[in-house]
């Protein structure tokens, strides 16, 4: 597995205080949270920040960690040395922040072992009962996903305790019917595919957040989609009917005579469909063709002539 | 419970038509009733219908605290904070939505 130094990852020296450490990660968490960030790569960044954080803030783990000494190198291959933290008692189990599912195996490999309490694992366990944990995911749909519904598998990573009561990342499978007329940020709930319960107790709800994946068309706003139209500046200055790809297929549009690039017309009807669908804004593009031949030469001069025509009027060049 | 599976079980979209009550919101975000409360005073999630025990929730209330909670967490903001930063959250989520279509025109 990869040496992770977490000093770098936080951008402070080893001698830094543990003010400097909560300065340098309340900064990069401001910038990298997935919730606040726009920057690609957001969420990893943010992962590698809260580990090295997790680890730093906390005085006898970052002891521990400190005393694999100061040779190794961000990225470098990694064996943690035998016994390499006897004498050092993690009170505060592995996991204090943060989302345990996303640490590392370098992290798990040295600070991993004590996390991941399970409840009762002695012999009371039989009297003991308890609902499971409701869970959550995101789930990235299509735009026509939305008004067709669709069929996902997605697969979900979670913790159990092992036969040999460490912790092992399992995987699995499920099958979801994504219902028509889903929009951004909706859950989905499947009863009973949380955590397990524990004794008699019944399993908890996996809850799934719903988002639209980019589209090279469509953009979605709620119930509203729209798309953008290109259109010949004849079509858009004489009038024309034209056909119109939406998600639930192609449909003809009267765009009126002298409309304007940006110009919305608007589809009632053909957004995401619900009791009441939203509609399809299609944005007016208006798209020139170069002018090759003599013949398309001289059709923009033609055009040149026929207009008294000044597009830069009112701008002080004239 | 580890293996692939290929079963037909409940489903149930939560959306516009369907609400929750207090109860279920605190089983989905794990909340108590009272950090609920704390949460619908600071004006970050609204119920509808008017006394607590009639509170209900729309669904997306569940995404809604689940930000709040990693913003409180990961950011160590307080409550009004996280409430200011959803909001501005939401505008520049709206705005990024018009750069995308404006961009593609």
């Amino acid at each position: 597995m990869e040496f992770r130094d977490y000093y770098q990852i936080l951008g402070v020296e080893r001698s830094a205080t543990q003010d400097d450490i909560k300065r340098a990660y309340r900064k990069l968490a401001r910038k990298y949270h997935p919730d606040v960030s726009g920057e690609a790569e957001a969420e990893e960044r943010f992962k590698e920040v809260n580990e090295a954080y997790e680890v730093l803030k906390d005085p006898e783990k970052r002891v521990a960690y400190d005393q694999l000494g100061s040779n190794w190198q961000q990225g470098q291959d990694f064996r943690p040395p035998p016994d390499w933290d006897q004498g050092f008692e993690f009170r505060g189990g592995g996991y204090t922040g943060g989302d345990p599912g996303s640490f590392s195996d370098f992290f798990e490999s040295l600070f991993g072992r004590s996390g991941f309490s399970q409840p009762f694992s002695d012999g009371r366990r039989e009297q003991f009962h308890a609902h499971g944990n409701d869970t959550h995911a995101r789930v990235s749909i299509d735009v026509a996903d939305a008004y067709h519904g669709a069929k996902r598998q997605i697969t979900l990573k979670h913790s159990e305790l092992g036969g040999d009561g460490r912790p092992v990342v399992r995987e699995r499978t499920l099958n979801v019917t994504i219902p028509k007329g889903i929009t951004e940020g909706q859950q989905i709930r499947l009863a009973g595919q949380g955590q397990p319960g524990i004794g008699q107790g019944r399993a908890g709800d996996l809850y799934l957040e719903v988002h639209f994946s980019d589209d090279r068309r469509y953009q979605v706003e709620g119930k509203t989609v729209y798309l953008t139209l290109p259109v010949a500046p004849w079509e858009a200055a004489l009038g024309a009917s034209v056909r119109v790809p939406t998600p639930a297929g192609v449909v003809a549009l009267k765009v009126p005579a002298d409309t304007k690039t940006g110009s919305k017309l608007r589809l009632k009807g053909r957004g995401i469909p619900a009791r009441e669908p939203g509609d399809l804004m299609v944005v007016i593009q208006i798209v020139q063709p170069p002018a090759r031949t003599e013949a398309e030469k001289a059709a923009y001069e033609a055009l040149a002539r026929a207009f008294d025509f000044d597009p830069r009027q009112g701008m002080g060049a004239e | 419970m580890n293996n692939d599976q290929d079963r037909n079980q409940a489903e149930l979209l939560l959306d516009e038509y369907r609400e929750l009550g207090l109860a279920e919101l605190c089983r989905a975000c794990h909340l108590s009733a009272d950090e609920v409360h704390i949460l619908v005073e600071e004006g970050i999630i609204e119920p509808l219908g008017g006394e607590p025990a009639r509170w209900r929730f729309k669904a997306v209330c569940i995404g809604r605290v689940r930000r709040a909670r990693r913003l409180e967490r990961d950011l160590g903001v307080n409550l009004a904070g996280v409430a200011l930063a959803l909001d501005l959250l939401d505008e520049v989520e709206r705005l990024r939505a018009r750069v995308r279509r404006m961009e593609k025109s």
